[in-house]
């Protein structure tokens, strides 16, 4: 297992390492600056987080609750401390300025695409398909540090959810999950799933576990 | 001169220690840290956004500290809510973390720490001190470092290491004098304060012993984040 890193923890000395993110150079050393799991690749240092709130990245896709309406835009709350805003020009088709609440209402759960971050905030995109409004479904909140294992390696596990609940999922990076299915039960069941994934997140070889543990609650 | 403590422990000896991070589930980070019968327990939100928006700095974090007493912590119930005391911890333990917490990482932003002491039996603000440096922490916030504290006080003209309150009212001799220290884990004061007289020779004797007890607790903190995945498992 890999070892977990706490803040002001001295990693390696020496002038050939290089401090990459949740690390710092101090000195000859390369110091940890946050709790998290070591990750070195070819010197490089890096703490991969645990926990915390979701930090942004350019091109994430995230889910967010519509907070308030402007002008030109909405603002979206996507659980950062920033301000998420999409603006009228970055929807899919012409939108009267005095129409903005029939796109999205305040209340309404949309999926959005990160387009850029800076000082001010969060610039956010419903341009592209499949961003947009949620209309149906149950959304789910999980630690956004969790969603990695929720997909899984190149989203096999998210995948397998899909077919053992017959429902379709969406995983906003910032740990909002939309689940839509057929009826209720089945969305309940792939929550169900979701929750046993977050709740087994350090277990190795968790996708064999989580097709056991499939296996067990169909009898 | 023959001196025993209270509870027999010796001079530089702290009571039981013990440490946990993730007792809280809802917060973002979350520890428990108790010196025998104090125990106290702290929670961490954000960063997160500032409200009300006249208290945003843009040039730096902000750290916002809250330490509260519970009503039944102690033998006589306290009044609950903020008091002169409580208000005067909470400033003092803020500016003992905020030289470690990298504020300048989350401008404009705000993290809340909540320290609720749920037994008290003396030497309660340096729990409090200590589980918030753990659940800042296990809150995955940047931090150059952790910090560990520890009150050590005069009994008459004895130094004792981790005063219980028996020992904090001792009446023989000088009485008794009270003296928390919050440190880093390389030893340089974050923290300190005085209840009481002390000769400067002998402060600097307070010093040392303090290093000696902080070293002690770092372990420990160190400790119970680097098992906390284990736990849990």
């Amino acid at each position: 297992m890999r070892k977990i890193t706490i803040p002001g923890e001295v990693l390696a000395s020496g002038e050939d390492y290089l401090p990459g993110d949740g690390t710092e150079k101090r000195g000859n050393d390369i110091v940890a600056v946050r709790y998290g799991l070591l990750e070195e690749t070819n010197k490089l240092f890096k703490v991969i987080p645990l926990s915390g709130v979701y930090s942004p990245r350019r091109g994430n896709v995230v889910i967010g609750k519509v907070e308030n309406i402007t002008f030109n835009g909405w603002v979206l709350d996507i659980g950062t401390p920033q301000t998420a805003f999409i603006p009228i020009s970055e929807t899919p088709r012409y939108v009267d300025k005095n129409g903005l609440d029939e796109v999205l209402d305040i209340g309404d759960m949309a999926i959005a695409k990160i387009m850029d971050i800076s000082k001010r905030g969060i610039d956010l995109t419903i341009k592209i398909r499949g961003l947009g409004r949620i209309d149906a479904g149950i959304i789910m909140r999980v630690n956004s540090n969790k969603v990695p294992r929720v997909i899984g390696k190149e989203g096999s596990m998210i995948s397998m959810i899909k077919d053992e609940t017959k429902c379709d999922i969406t995983v906003g990076q910032n740990g909002f999950i939309w689940i839509q299915g057929d009826n209720v039960e089945d969305e309940l069941f792939a929550k169900k799933a979701i929750m046993f994934i977050v709740e087994n997140s350090f277990v190795e070889g968790l996708t064999e576990e989580v097709k056991k543990w499939f296996d067990g609650e169909k009898k | 001169m023959t001196f025993k403590r209270p509870d027999g422990r010796k001079n530089d000896e702290m009571r039981e220690i013990k440490a946990k991070v993730g007792v809280i589930k809802n917060a973002d980070g979350s520890a428990m840290f108790s010196f025998g019968d104090t125990v106290a327990i702290a929670a961490v939100y954000g960063p997160k956004k500032m409200h009300p928006q006249h208290l945003v700095n843009l040039e730096k974090g902000t750290l916002r500290y809250n330490y509260n007493m519970l009503s039944f912590s102690v033998s006589e119930r306290i009044r609950p809510g903020p008091s002169r005391r409580s208000q005067e911890i909470s400033k003092i333990s803020q500016w003992a973390l905020e030289p470690v917490v990298m504020v300048d990482k989350f401008q404009g932003e705000v993290i809340d720490v909540h320290v609720n002491i749920i037994q008290a039996n003396a030497s309660t603000r340096c729990a409090g001190i200590n589980a918030a440096a753990l659940a800042l922490a296990h809150a995955g916030v940047p931090m150059k470092d952790i910090v560990s504290s520890v009150s050590i006080g005069k009994l008459d003209k004895q130094l004792v290491v981790d005063l219980s309150k028996a020992e904090e009212d001792w009446e023989e001799g000088e009485g008794a004098t009270d003296i928390p220290i919050t440190m880093t884990s390389d030893g340089k004061i974050t923290h300190m304060q005085l209840d009481g007289q002390i000769k400067g020779k002998q402060l600097k004797e307070t010093i040392k012993m303090a290093r000696k007890a902080c070293k002690e607790i770092y372990e420990i903190q160190k400790k119970a984040l680097k098992n906390s995945l284990e736990e849990e498992k």
